[in-house]
């Protein structure tokens, strides 16, 4: 039914909005197929033998389908280890992140609150001005954080980006007489936001959180720099030195033999290792960013209005 | 000078406003502006001894030397040339996609491929990098594949230098682009209907409605968007430029945040590296606030 009534207006439109419609969709079909095709292509090398991909013969499905590259990912020590730092960062840095940033927010929120227009601009000025790589990094020598956790959790707890995002919301959302009422029981500005502003915050605090765990899962920059013990290193250096610096030693098991098959064999599946990795390590974020996209999208559009 | 009472019982009930408040006050102070202070090393001879500001002063030897350096033309011309490459090459496509999506009357299917094209931005840089090299790679790539497979000999895509700027320009629109079209989705969703409608009773085309309704609309966005990017021109990313870079792209990868990196955190040149920065940050501030003024006079539409 619908498609025929669709169909039916298509013919009814002028020559002219045909041709440009035409053009419109050619161009949507395009882009989303070169958007989709390289993540599609990684998903079936991942779930291919390894043979097939090393023979090039995966194109847009997995070739002989197996799951050898995932049982060679999981069987490595220092993925698991960067897994495991990688989940840690992320829920420090987005509870801490969340929470101070929330903070922040509330105090700039309070209109009658006497130093709010001194740190609004206190708060501006960073995002304009920074001391840059190296003092930063000499910084946080002189304060012993480097090579700790702190390093890569703390220094961005503060995301004035997000402040004002959240603030914005709080003052736009939460309703005036909510604080009157508030007041008139007796409570005070710290009972508010426990117990009316922050309640009242929750989709701006998924907002908030989303976008801290979103910046740690793929953090790689701080790690580089501020972290030197390869115990502490997160999931992304990992990468980094398997997937593109090509450290990969898949025999970390006794399997090792010197024939030649067996080494062969042993590249191959360094290689196709690669394309799991890269699965494993976005998946999370893959599987739960359309759910929850409306959060990221709310984020951008509160900031782009209140820039 | 007396201070009146009922200011004093002011400050006083907002004593847990000034709590909470010194929470957020203290890591913005620590984490952005006591290292600010270390920019004076840019200034300064580093010791290690006696710490940031213990060292004698050089005046402006550090930028003497960055300027004098025979690499440095390559390396600021690659910074300007891959900034303003990308954002050239990247700029048109968010409103492509944007007006593009307005366009599809069909709500369900709008938002499954608004979705598509935002997934992307939730893929790491190291993995971007990764699936460009491993698409491309010489001996088990699939687009060596495909010219195998129509006849043509393979070509090592990342041994060539002029792979460099293509693959960085167009990996960054390729995750980029459905996330920069929010913005412009958002502006179009907020055009008047009024607006449509006259447009109907004159008879304009959908490309007409586009040129004299859509795009008019969106201009304050566009132009914001625009001058956010040439304000951030110096300052592209160290992360993609460093995953991508090997010796024979060099003369196109290195950039000024990836020369900071090598002599300030490698090489342990402190101060001139901090100079390096610096010069990095004056230059990006200049431009901010010179299309700012530019955009200012010619459209009134500006930051600040």
């Amino acid at each position: 039914m619908k498609r025929k009534s669709s169909l039916h207006k298509w013919r009814n439109l002028p020559a002219g909005d045909k041709a440009y419609l035409a053009f419109v969709y050619l161009f949507l079909a395009l882009f989303v197929t070169i958007v989709i095709y390289p993540l599609l292509y990684v998903i079936s090398c991942s779930f291919s033998s390894p043979e097939a991909l090393i023979q090039g013969r995966v194109f847009f499905l997995p070739v002989e389908p197996g799951i050898q590259g995932y049982e060679a990912v999981f069987s490595n020590a220092r993925i698991w280890s960067g897994y495991a730092n990688t989940i840690l960062y992320t829920a420090t840095g987005t509870a801490l992140g969340t929470s101070v940033s929330m903070i922040a927010a509330y105090v700039l929120s309070r209109r009658e609150f006497p130093v709010r227009g001194f740190l609004t601009i206190f708060f501006m000025v960073t995002m304009f001005i920074s001391g840059g790589t190296i003092p930063m990094y000499l910084w946080l020598k002189r304060l012993h954080m480097l090579n700790t956790i702190w390093a890569i959790v703390v220094p961005g707890a503060v995301s004035v980006w997000l402040v004002i995002v959240a603030r914005t919301f709080v003052q736009s959302t939460i309703p005036e007489e909510l604080f009157e009422a508030t007041s008139l029981d007796g409570g005070s500005y710290l009972q508010y936001f426990l117990r009316v502003v922050l309640p009242l915050s929750k989709p701006i605090l998924a907002v908030l959180a989303l976008n801290f765990a979103l910046g740690q899962w793929n953090s790689y920059y701080n790690a580089l720099i501020y972290l030197n013990d390869a115990s502490k290193y997160p999931l992304q250096i990992i990468l980094r030195d398997i997937l593109i610096q090509n450290s990969v030693d898949v025999t970390n098991s006794a399997s090792g033999g010197t024939d030649v098959n067996n080494q062969m064999h042993r590249q191959y599946l360094s290689e196709l290792l690669k394309y799991s990795l890269i699965i494993v390590s976005s998946a999370p974020l893959l599987i739960i960013y359309p759910f929850l996209q409306k959060y990221f999208i709310k984020g951008t559009m509160i900031g782009s209005v209140k820039g | 000078m007396k201070v009146p009472g009922h200011v004093i019982k002011k400050q006083k009930r907002y004593w847990q406003l000034y709590l909470l408040a010194l929470i957020p006050f203290t890591f913005v102070l620590l984490f952005n502006y006591m290292p600010m202070y270390g920019i004076l090393l840019a200034f300064k001879d580093y010791s290690i001894k006696k710490g940031i500001l213990g060292g004698r002063w050089a005046g402006l030897k550090y930028f003497r030397q960055l300027f004098s350096i025979p690499n440095f033309p390559l390396i600021l011309r690659n910074t300007i040339v891959l900034s303003i490459e990308s954002m050239i090459i990247g700029f048109p496509f968010p409103i492509l996609l944007a007006l593009s999506f307005n366009e599809i009357a069909n709500k369900n299917i709008r938002k499954v491929l608004q979705t598509i094209t935002f997934a992307p931005f939730f893929i790491s840089t190291v993995v971007v990098v990764s699936i460009i090299f491993q698409m491309f790679s010489y001996r088990y790539g699939v687009v060596n594949s495909i010219i195998r497979a129509l006849g043509g000999s393979a070509v090592n895509f990342p041994g060539i230098a002029g792979f460099f700027r293509p693959a960085y320009i167009f990996s960054g629109v390729w995750q980029g682009a459905g996330y920069s079209s929010i913005l412009y989705i958002a502006a179009l969703s907020a055009v008047d209907v009024s607006l449509y409608e006259a447009a109907a009773i004159d008879g304009a085309s959908r490309l007409q409605k586009v040129l004299h309704v859509d795009i008019p609309c969106i201009a304050p966005t566009i132009i914001i968007t625009l001058i956010l990017n040439v304000g951030n021109i110096l300052s592209i990313g160290f992360e993609k430029a460093y995953l991508m870079q090997n010796p024979v792209n060099y003369k196109y990868s290195e950039i000024i945040a990836t020369y900071v990196y090598k002599t300030g955190i490698e090489q342990a040149q402190f101060s001139f590296a901090t100079a390096v920065g610096l010069f990095n940050s004056v230059v990006n501030c200049i431009m901010l606030v010179l299309v700012n003024t530019i955009a200012g006079k010619i459209s009134e539409t500006s930051l600040f």
